[in-house]
């Protein structure tokens, strides 16, 4: 695998080409005074200097509806498989940490062929973080760079970007790249800077511990006022988890077609903040205070996903959240910072 | 029909069953029979659930009603929400789609040797009642085996042919209750705690099988912490929200626990730091 450096000139013509070509392409663009992944038809459209997306990428992995099977009503029904291949273009770190921790998830046990398949259809473009966003604070949770699951990574250095094969299907389209060159020890240099860079500045709010302390922080907090405070003023909404890259709760529904005799069962994005996500037959609701699902979540992020990938905790310090929250409580690091200096560590 | 990918299985696809027998047991509850269309039998051990679906309505989890010493797989379905309206409607020869099955079993290997008591709670009796069969099919395996059912109402009461037939039995102990009394009922009045003193020296020795609806728990693991039942000899099976059977679609968690996978029997003193359990 090769670590070489292109203008940015000569990366939007290959851009264009691939775009020309039968490949689907994915990228970021701008949309009204955000930036979100959509299709790419124009190479110009390109946005790799965006600050965060509205919705992170999972959307390609985990659509927010996608077909698991068509069905005869009341009969049988067939798998649906999905087969595009797709070059996804501008992941931001911490966004793929995020991916990264969700292939696990999905494959881990009871194998998600609807998941890894879409997932081993796409050619991740990564590329590290020009632009801070308001409220992002990836730094805290070690997520400012990345160093796996991409096939390419691209760092802006200047005029030109170093591009980093890191797969035989990124290595095939760096040699698509008219005018890479192998990159220069001082074009590595500048890359090592915008790390460093990144690793200081995108950090608009602090977390006061590691993140890799949370599980066992969590071990002393599940009493801790802070939920029932923060929570008091939550809608259940739901929008903290309908813009976090690792929320993955699903719930699956059937559509019947207007032939009334054929249908199609679907998944649909889920959230635990949901007033009914924990609801049974009957009525029951497990988890009915607005404070236990408010804590949940948070539960999640910090312990109980973590639990089940080698302790990787499940918040990559995105800011979706922080941004989507109407009620302004749902920024983890408030919540575990609160708790941090209100509780007895020892 | 294309259920592989790269080898793997598609883990959401149901396989067809026909439905053999039905009938109701009481007004609310249906009692099924399926047979699978592969002609393949059921591979499953008591405690464990299915998903149970009717492609354009839903699918749902349901407990296993029957025991692998048994041919075919026994359902029993309250009629209590879209999917379960429909499934009422079906008849002999109709098809249900089921997945599975999934989740923690009943502890019949560690269980051998040992007094079994089972405390029911209405449509709590229809998982216990594959482990009962199991048990009476395996007789010689296991000491006294003792049942506790509390029934709402005497209307309400399930299985009630074969109860008599398990109380015929010399070698095993049945006790029932209803809530409510009633002019056609003789027996026992109060919920189905009343019954644990009754059987209290019994316990301490004893596999405790637990299973009837949420409020129930806290009554019986009182009244069991009272009788100074140790809590490794307890088990629960639990009720959630089990929508994708697999520990994916994050519905049925209780705390760090998936319930459709670390559960839905528990031993209870496995419980003791999962808040959200009982």
């Amino acid at each position: 695998m090769s670590v070489s450096t292109v203008t940015k000139e000569q990366f939007k013509s290959f851009v264009a080409a691939l775009v020309d070509s039968d490949q689907n392409v994915v990228g970021v663009q701008a949309k009204d005074d955000k930036f979100a992944f959509g299709e790419l038809t124009d190479a110009n459209a390109l946005r790799l200097d965006y600050d965060v997306t509205i919705l992170p990428p999972k959307k390609y992995m985990l659509p927010q509806r996608e077909a698991l099977m068509n069905f005869e009503v009341a009969g049988a029904a067939e798998s649906v498989q999905p087969d595009e291949k797709m070059v996804l273009l501008g992941v931001h770190p911490y966004d793929m940490i995020a991916i990264n921790q969700m292939d696990e998830l999905f494959s881990q046990g009871e194998y998600d062929t609807h998941y890894m398949n879409r997932r081993n259809n796409i050619t991740i473009i990564a590329c590290d973080v020009v632009t801070d966003s308001k409220n992002v604070f990836a730094a805290s949770m070690n997520s400012a760079t990345c160093d796996t699951g991409y096939d390419i990574l691209l760092t802006a250095i200047g005029d030109a970007y170093v591009v980093d094969a890191a797969t035989d299907k990124g290595q095939a389209l760096v040699d698509m790249m008219s005018g890479a060159n192998e990159a220069t020890d001082a074009d590595l240099k500048k890359r090592e800077a915008v790390h460093e860079k990144n690793i200081a500045a995108l950090n608009k709010h602090e977390l006061e511990c590691k993140p890799s302390f949370l599980p066992k922080l969590l071990e002393k907090a599940y009493d801790h006022p802070v939920w029932e405070e923060r929570a008091r003023l939550c809608y259940s909404c739901g929008s903290c988890n309908q813009v976090c890259p690792t929320c993955y709760c699903f719930d699956v529904q059937d559509e019947v077609n207007w032939d009334l005799k054929t249908g199609t069962r679907c998944r649909a994005w889920d959230g635990c903040l949901l007033t009914n996500f924990a609801t049974v037959a009957g009525d029951h609701n497990f988890r009915k205070k607005r404070a236990d699902r408010f804590r949940h979540r948070l539960y999640r992020k910090g312990k109980y996903v973590p639990g089940k990938i080698d302790g990787q905790i499940a918040c990559v310090g995105c800011g979706r959240c922080v941004t989507a929250c109407t009620a302004k409580i749902a920024n983890p690091v408030e919540v575990y910072n609160t708790i941090l200096e209100t509780t007895e560590l020892r | 029909m294309c259920e592989c990918s790269n080898g793997n299985k598609d883990i959401y696809l149901p396989e067809l069953c026909t439905i053999t027998k039905r009938r109701m047991l009481n007004g609310t509850e249906l009692f099924m029979h399926l047979e699978k269309d592969s002609g393949e039998d059921f591979d499953y051990i008591p405690g464990q659930f299915v998903e149970a679906s009717v492609a354009g309505i839903g699918e749902a989890p349901i407990s296993i009603s029957s025991s692998p010493t048994q041919k075919g797989l026994e359902l029993v379905v309250r009629n209590v929400g879209s999917l379960t309206k429909v499934i009422h409607g079906l008849e002999v020869g109709d098809k249900l789609g089921i997945r599975g099955p999934y989740g923690s079993t009943y502890p019949l290997e560690e269980a051998k040797g040992k007094d079994l008591v089972f405390i029911c709670g209405g449509i709590g009796l229809v998982p216990q009642r594959s482990f009962i069969r199991y048990a009476l099919d395996h007789r010689a395996d296991y000491g006294d085996i003792t049942i506790l059912i509390g029934t709402k109402c005497h209307e309400m009461r399930l299985f009630r042919e074969e109860i008599a037939l398990w109380e015929e039995r010399k070698d095993m102990t049945v006790m029932e209750t209803i809530d409510e009394g009633h002019d056609c009922w003789n027996g026992n009045v109060g919920v189905v705690t009343t019954l644990i003193p009754k059987v209290e020296s019994h316990l301490p020795n004893s596999q405790i099988l637990v299973c009837g609806p949420p409020i129930m728990y806290k009554f019986v693991l009182m009244a069991l912490a009272e009788a100074e039942v140790p809590q490794e000899n307890i088990f629960v099976n639990l009720e959630r929200r089990m929508k994708c059977g697999v520990g994916k679609c994050g519905h049925c968690q209780m705390n760090e626990h998936y319930v459709c996978q670390d559960g839905p029997v528990f031993r209870y003193s496995d419980l003791a730091h999962v808040p959200e359990a009982i």
